[in-house]
């Protein structure tokens, strides 16, 4: 839970929130077991937004991205992704999860494959791209995220920034509309931190739609557009960084706050 | 307090290790003389393997290999000036009788046929197992067993070729029912169209190609199958169908659908519940009662079924280790990607969790390579089988350790390959620490 400084000039110029809704959650509530883990949430995304997602460990928010791609079903209340529903129609999943790229806290790299085949798995398998086709755009993603000389290794013999990096490369090799991050860096090394975070922040300045589950505040106030605050599986506030940050209007915010700010 | 300041003004150059450590002398004070129970442990193991093997090299070493009988056998060993129980081993019951236990009482005149069957094995198993073999094998990997069971059963050419065809027929169910009535009855289509095709039109078919077209070879029956003929015919089918099974049962134990879910879990803990024993006196006896009267359903095909059936059984089991040593988040992976399930076992689960139970899979296949020799329990002369048989010889009559010990050997290359190749592909899957 650092606030680590950007160092850099943030290019504004294409990171624009357009009118366009790429995902709309309804009243959406879901169980593990009779735990009820997400209450009645209600949030609607629109292209180019980039959202930090934070609160306390348990609070759901992992849960709720995770519902976004279905890698957790819900059980009440409606999502719609990119004009998709999802229900159990497995058809639609896989499209909207062709639609939606992921990144885990723990890379979820295929530890078999080396990083050229996991990057073009995808796009060969399920976008039926051309090998060679697929392995150029992989190429161009991998210089993207400054890691084009490992293509040929295997994800073990990577650190882990490199690893987290390949995953991001992994995803846009599918060309998503949206990048969904799931605690990217609580996995890494300070020093690694930084390296994704500016492959992230690179991301952002292209317009994509993120939304980004992070302890990483200083990426919440210079990248996102809004930060969502949750606890007790419930969407407690929401606000523009800098109103978040500065002015909390929740007592639970402002406690949160304190203590991975404070000092 | 003293200064605790430090700076190294030189770094200090690179040094050879002391000659104590390394080379020869390094290994034996290392691993053999490190201290001095180690050296004494080390002293009386070497002095029990030197009294075991110049025992039995003394009676291995024996010049018998001509002896028709082990009476001459005697005689040889007697004129050497070598007496007792123990003189020296009659190598002549095996040089008479290796031929009779490699191919059991398949006719001499067809035993190019079995050596060409098991070539044929190798080449056609030589692009799975292996990727320096030329990939243009792999259109021969599919047509193998079928070559395989011509050569061997012999025939008329039209029974393999007949069978080959109900995959063909399955292929064409598959296309058309899909293509009216969606993939689930196409799958179901093209499983049920191959076994009405196998059960009902394969025989009348491939009589009347037959008639009209009589190629073929002699065909040997199944009661002159033996040895280690028999043995890895049997082996070797038990193998290769058990794998592909066992990991269907195992997708189907961890399946969300309760009845393929409650079948494979029945299936599995069924047959690991019974004796392999079992199993093959009921392939042998009972399974006859519950045939058509006058049906002749081959003894080698019903051992090899419950063979295979059990080998898979155990198999499931093996992979299931695997599945479950895989990371939730290599699923997670792969759906986030948009693969879909049987894209992301054949490409993501698949290919790890093999990988994890290649230990144990191989550990099966040794295990149902050896329980092969149950089989002399129903009658089938395998290795065993015909040892009995050679020991009843009066001209043999007496002798045990000659032929027990050369089995044991055979067994013991076939499955020491096994391991060996299985710790190959276990260093050729290496991919880094992870």
């Amino acid at each position: 839970m650092s606030e680590l400084a950007i160092d850099r000039e943030i290019d504004r110029s294409k990171m624009q929130v357009s009118d366009e809704v790429a995902i709309q959650i309804t009243n959406m509530n879901k169980w593990y077991g009779s735990f009820h883990v997400l209450r009645d949430i209600n949030l609607t995304v629109n292209k180019g937004e980039r959202i930090v997602i934070a609160g306390p460990s348990g609070s759901g928010k992992s849960t709720m991205i995770r519902c976004i791609n279905r890698l957790e079903e819900h059980q009440q209340g409606q999502i719609i992704v990119d004009g998709i529903e999802l229900t159990s129609d497995l058809k639609n999943i896989d499209k909207v999860r062709s639609e939606v790229g992921m990144c885990f806290q723990h890379f979820n790299l295929f530890p078999h494959l080396t990083i050229l085949e996991n990057c073009t798995l995808a796009p060969i398998w399920v976008r039926k791209t051309p090998r060679k086709e697929a392995e150029e755009t992989a190429m161009h993603f991998l210089e993207k995220v400054k890691i084009p000389e490992q293509a040929d290794k295997y994800p073990g013999q990577l650190s882990g920034g490199q690893q987290q990096r390949v995953a991001i490369a992994r995803s846009l090799c599918m060309k998503p509309k949206i990048m969904l991050f799931d605690e990217p860096t609580s996995a890494l090394d300070p020093e690694m931190i930084k390296e994704v975070l500016d492959t992230m922040i690179e991301l952002a300045e292209e317009g994509m739609t993120m939304l980004c589950v992070t302890h990483e505040m200083g990426f919440a106030r210079q990248v996102a557009n809004r930060v969502i605050f949750m606890d007790q599986g419930q969407i407690v506030e929401q606000n523009e960084p800098e109103e978040f940050f500065n002015n909390p209007k929740s007592e639970r915010t402002k406690l949160f706050l304190s203590q991975i700010l404070g000092h | 307090m003293s200064d605790i300041s430090f700076v190294r003004t030189e770094m200090l150059p690179e040094q050879d290790p002391p000659a104590s450590t390394v080379g020869l002398i390094g290994w034996l004070r290392e691993n053999l003389f490190s201290g001095w129970f180690n050296s004494i442990l080390s002293l009386v193991s070497i002095y029990v393997i030197y009294v075991i093997l110049s025992g039995l090299l003394s009676w291995a070493i024996s010049p018998t290999w001509g002896a028709h009988s082990l009476n001459e056998c005697r005689e040889i060993l007697a004129g050497l000036g070598r007496e007792g129980h123990y003189a020296g081993a009659c190598w002549g019951v095996i040089s008479e009788r290796w031929l009779q236990l490699m191919f059991g009482f398949y006719p001499p005149e067809h035993y190019w046929r079995v050596i060409l069957a098991f070539v044929l094995v190798g080449v056609g198993l030589a692009p799975v197992l292996f990727d320096k073999a030329p990939r243009a094998l792999l259109w021969f990997t599919p047509i193998f067993p079928f070559a395989v069971a011509w050569l061997l059963w012999g025939g008329t050419i039209w029974g393999p070729l007949v069978a080959m065809a109900g995959f063909v027929v399955g292929y064409f169910a598959y296309r058309f029912v899909s293509g009216i009535a969606g993939g689930l009855l196409g799958i179901i289509a093209a499983f049920a169209a191959p076994v009405i095709w196998w059960l009902f039109l394969a025989g009348p078919v491939a009589g009347a190609l037959g008639a009209i077209l009589p190629i073929g070879i002699e065909a040997v029956e199944s009661r002159q199958f033996g040895g280690f003929m028999l043995s890895v015919t049997i082996g070797i089918t038990a193998i290769l169908i058990s794998l592909p099974l066992g990991i269907v049962l195992a997708l189907g134990r961890q399946s969300n659908l309760f009845i393929v879910k409650a079948l494979c879990v029945g299936f599995i803990e069924f047959i690991r519940g019974v004796p392999l024993i079992t199993l093959l006196f009921v392939a042998s006896t009972l399974l006859n009662i519950f045939m058509p009267p006058g049906t002749n359903f081959d003894i080698i095909l019903r051992v090899i079924i419950m063979v295979t059936l059990f080998a898979a059984a155990y198999m499931a089991e093996v992979i299931r280790g695997g599945l479950a040593a895989l990371p939730k988040g290599q699923y997670e992976g792969a759906d986030s990607l948009g693969l879909n399930y049987w894209q992301a076992q054949r490409l993501i689960i698949m290919p790890q969790a093999l990988k994890i139970s290649i230990p144990g899979i191989v550990s099966t296949f040794i295990g149902v390579f050896k329980d092969t020799t149950l089989v002399s329990i129903i009658g089938l002369l395998d290795p065993l089988g015909l040892s009995n048989a050679i020991r009843a010889d009066t001209n043999w009559n007496g002798i045990v350790w000659e032929i027990y010990g050369f089995i044991a050997l055979v067994f013991f290359i076939f499955c020491f390959s096994m391991s060996r190749y299985s710790m190959y592909l276990e260093r050729k899957l290496q991919t880094g620490h992870h």
